[in-house]
């Protein structure tokens, strides 16, 4: 398998009092990829904020993690299994109770092929 | 009539089963005050009065027939919105769920209702618990009992607000990186955040899933400790519940603090407000003066709590939150508030391709670091103390348009989050008539430990007794 070159960490720019920057985020891109409709004004503000954050969070490369392992879960729990038997579980109806729309006992979804 | 500002659970307990008060009267008593005060605080979503009586009335039956009661039978309780209730509209105190109603009850939630305990309600949050002010809800800010142009603290705003102004006697919460500790420290309570997987996630609406605790808050550390033995335990349907047996933890809550060694970890009060830092000594003397031991301790990555939490928090959030598609429960994504969306955007930047290892992959290696502080530090000691806040509670409004300084308003509670590890906020006095709160911070497991210690100077000071003048 071939290794994917990562992008650079951030974009950075030097400020002239030798102060590192964070660049900017494209904001357009990160709310297509959640799925997320946002207003013209939403972006432009949240921009502006989440920059404040994210050059806030970058301190994190201060701290030397050369020889330290990601931490997954803080349980120390492996392996938590259990019978592979079925249970009583909620009915078709109660799953359907809370859906806007539904169709012969169904979740209704927008088609998302197109015709040709 | 029943003065329900003044009463705690063991008294009510005792109350009912000495036939003193009917279970009736006392719900009638709480589900009044609610009503009365939610138009003031906002403090519920919803008020659960038919089924509030139908309990009650069920738990008189039991009196009557002399038959045993459960351990919280006939106690007012509410939940946090976020806790799925069958049956009962669950908000998440987000305009996206406005509309659902749960087909089922979250493993806690059905744990409280065995009890026999009644439900007032469904209390009022930041919207996913996204907060640490109360304000971030889409149904209005809760305010703060003891002075309500200030805020109650979050995200369990209205949690506390319902217990701090007699509405019930104990509400559930949910504590990601202070949401328990803060709001109960900005109104005189007692709140706990258990360790990680010591009460069951299952059914809570989930915020950060490697760091949401569940918890509660209560006026009293006695009346905390009689609701954590009903909620800790295994689930099978949350496989990062522990199989560790739950303490009985109101046995010997009574043995002091005799021995028992405190550190106070430097790095919290380097630069801490004054005024909190000198409620916060006194309490340590308090404890000194009862026995306990104290020692000035380090916890070197504490300053990396706050952007190790601000990339793993929004990172899981944004996961979480993809599931809210309109589809299956609840409206479509434009529903989402201002903060759901900054956490959204925020959280979907860190995990994307190129940037992961950057943040994600960076902050659980600094997060092995802080866990590894505690550890460490529990070699020397039994537990720890420190605030819980950095200021006293803050104006409505304060905060709400820079979202940084609201996440660095988090800057005590992050690490214990973060590790893993049990933190019980206690009242430790008042400054201006504001409430100040501490955290009696244990190894994993130690609640048993903490409840103990926190009673020692419960019994000292009384603070609980210093209620809001309301009516």
């Amino acid at each position: 398998m071939s290794k994917v070159k990562s992008k650079p960490v951030l974009d950075r720019v030097e400020t002239r009092s030798g102060k590192s920057k964070v660049g900017k985020i494209d904001i357009d891109y990160v709310a297509r990829l959640a799925n997320l409709p946002l207003t013209q004004k939403e972006k432009k503000t949240f921009e502006k904020q989440l920059k404040d954050v994210l050059s806030y969070i970058s301190k994190l490369q201060g701290v030397d993690t050369e020889k330290i392992e990601p931490i997954g879960h803080i349980t120390g729990l492996t392996n938590v299994t259990r019978d592979d038997a079925t249970t009583p579980s909620i009915s078709q109806d109660e799953a359907l109770v809370n859906a806007p729309k539904t169709y012969n006992g169904f979740f209704e979804v927008e088609a998302i092929f197109e015709e040709v | 009539m029943i003065d329900t500002n003044k009463l705690t659970i063991k008294d009510t307990a005792n109350l009912l089963s000495k036939k003193q008060i009917k279970a009736q009267e006392l719900t009638e008593a709480f589900l009044d005050r609610a009503y009365k005060l939610n138009k003031k605080l906002n403090s519920f979503i919803t008020i659960t009065d038919e089924i509030a009586v139908s309990q009650a009335k069920k738990v008189d039956k039991l009196i009557t027939d002399n038959q045993k009661l459960n351990s919280l039978a006939g106690i007012p309780i509410a939940f946090k919105d976020l806790f799925s209730t069958k049956g009962i509209r669950t908000t998440a105190g987000s305009k996206v769920l406005e509309n659902y109603v749960p087909v089922y009850d979250a493993t806690a939630v059905g744990r409280l209702k065995d009890t026999d305990a009644v439900i007032i309600g469904k209390t009022n949050l930041d919207a996913w618990g996204h907060g640490a002010s109360g304000e971030n809800s889409d149904f209005g800010s809760t305010l703060n009992p003891y002075d309500l142009i200030r805020v109650p603290g979050g995200s369990s705003s209205g949690s506390a607000v319902a217990v701090a102004s007699g509405a019930c006697l104990a509400a559930t919460g949910t504590d990601t990186g202070g949401s328990i500790r803060f709001p109960a420290a900005f109104c005189n309570l007692v709140g706990l955040k258990p360790t990680y997987g010591r009460v069951s996630r299952y059914g809570i609406i989930a915020m950060a899933s490697s760091l949401d605790s569940i918890g509660h808050i209560t006026r009293t550390v006695y009346d905390n400790a009689l609701i954590l033995k009903v909620t800790a335990g295994s689930d099978d349907y949350d496989s990062t519940t522990s199989p560790k047996p739950v303490d009985d933890y109101t046995k010997d809550i009574d043995g002091g603090v005799k021995g028992i060694k405190i550190g106070l970890p430097k790095e919290y009060f380097e630069s801490l407000d004054l005024g909190i830092r000198e409620k916060i000594i006194s309490a340590v003397k308090i404890l000194e003066k009862l026995g306990a031991e104290v020692f000035d301790v380090s916890l070197p990555h504490t300053e990396y709590g706050v952007a190790t939490y601000y990339i793993i928090q929004p990172s899981e959030v944004s996961s979480n939150l993809a599931r809210y598609d309109g589809i299956r429960f609840g409206h479509t994504r434009e529903k989402f508030g201002d903060e759901a969306k900054r956490r959204i955007i925020l959280g979907t930047y860190t995990l994307s391709a190129g940037y992961y290892d950057a943040y994600y992959l960076k902050a659980m290696k600094v997060r092995r670091l802080i866990r590894e502080d505690f550890e460490k530090v529990f070699k020397k000691v039994d537990v720890l103390i420190c605030p819980t806040s950095p200021t006293p509670p803050f104006k409505l409004g304060e905060k709400i348009t820079d979202p940084l300084s609201m996440y660095l308003a988090d800057i005590f509670t992050v690490c214990p989050s973060l590790a893993g590890v049990p933190s019980l906020n206690l009242p430790c006095g008042f400054i201006n008539n504001l409430p100040v709160g501490m955290q009696i911070v244990g190894p994993d497991f130690s609640e048993k430990l903490l409840y103990q210690v926190g009673y020692a100077y419960e019994a000292e000071t009384k603070w609980y007794q210093k209620r809001p003048n309301l009516i």
